[in-house]
């Protein structure tokens, strides 16, 4: 049983990203989608909350929303993957629950 | 026994009242799903635990103050109001300064039994992860 | 769209749930009841309290199974029960008793 957890606000305006952190649980995955993809660089203030759950839980980000923005994946944080629409949907599919933090 | 067909809804609550329309209308959605008679609980944590502080008064800034709807969801079945202690504490906030709301025990001869439980973000971690569906606010 | 009761103009919306709460009286409520076909009775008085008191403290309007529950405990199940609130207000316990105690629509009520 797992979890697919979405957040679609930048880290640096609310602590979505953070909170979220705090309540995965081992083998969930976070997806970034929106200004959510801000916190997939690395060398940010948020970088080493990141990667430091990288370890236990999945973290994947969404293509269209990262090139909107004009981050280039070289500057994603290592072990972050990128997916395109299709991916986000078979990420919905291959876990029992979504949970959106607004 | 959980009947047949019933799932667990948890509706998480992390916004504010007023700042933004989310936990009214978090608040409108339970009472409309209450309906359906699934098994439903609350969760408050971050900004969410500010919905539930006592003696709000919205006179001055001309919304309406929601909060003693809160009182009401025991009426709905709805008594299972989970809070995260650690929100409270960051925001120098301890139970005391939450409402009180209680829920009439059908099985236990109508008796009086507190709405809100407080919980670690640990056990609302375990709670996410027991739900069936979860819907955010 | 108004009631007009004493001499008084009170506006309500296109269902005729009054616009202002504070407008409410009793002589209104016979106005609206009037005109929706209804002859006051104790029973009606006490459902239309019920939900003047239910407002007052929560700030919504009860949905009907929360209404008819209170209704039985607290007049007995001869009056409260699904049957008898609809024998008192036909077009719905809820949405007929709420327009004649001067609430809004009853949330979740289609």
């Amino acid at each position: 049983m797992s979890t697919l957890h979405t957040v679609n606000k930048s880290p640096f305006a609310t602590q979505s990203l953070l909170s979220c952190i705090n309540h995965v649980k081992d083998g969930d995955a976070i997806l970034l989608i929106e200004d959510g993809v801000y916190g997939a660089a690395a060398g940010t203030g948020v970088s080493d909350a990141v990667a430091g759950k990288a370890g236990s839980v999945k973290f994947y980000v969404l293509g269209p929303d990262l090139e909107a923005r004009g981050i280039p994946a070289t500057r994603l944080l290592e072990g972050v993957e990128v997916v395109d629409y299709a991916g986000f949907v078979g990420l919905a599919v291959e876990h029992d629950r979504a949970q959106a933090w607004l | 026994m959980m009947e047949e067909g019933v799932k667990k809804f948890l509706y998480v609550n992390r916004k504010a009242p007023y700042g933004t329309i989310y936990a009214l209308e978090a608040l409108e959605v339970v009472l409309i799903g209450a309906a359906f008679d699934q098994d439903v609980s609350l969760a408050f944590l971050d900004d969410g635990v500010f919905q539930l502080t006592r003696d709000q008064n919205t006179d001055g800034v001309g919304v309406k103050n929601f909060s003693p709807t809160f009182r009401a969801l025991g009426d709905y079945d709805v008594n299972k109001l989970y809070v995260e202690r650690e929100s409270l504490e960051e925001r120098g906030l301890t139970a005391d300064d939450l409402q009180e709301i209680v829920y009439e025990d059908e099985d236990d001869d109508w008796a009086e039994k507190p709405s809100i439980r407080i919980i670690s973000r640990a056990e609302m971690a375990d709670l996410m992860h027991d739900q069936d569906v979860i819907l955010s606010f | 769209m108004s009631y007009e009761v004493n001499g008084q103009t009170v506006e309500h919306d296109e269902e005729g749930y009054i616009t202002n709460l504070s407008d409410w009286s009793e002589d209104l409520a016979k106005v609206i009841a009037e005109q929706e076909g209804i002859e006051m009775t104790d029973e009606h008085w006490a459902v239309v309290n019920f939900l003047r008191d239910y407002y007052e403290e929560y700030q919504i309007a009860p949905a009907v199974r929360v209404l008819i529950k209170a209704i039985k405990k607290q007049m007995g199940p001869e009056i409260g029960n699904n049957k008898h609130m609809y024998e008192l207000f036909p077009y719905g316990p809820a949405k007929q008793a709420c327009k004649i105690a001067g609430l809004p629509k009853p949330t979740g009520c289609v």
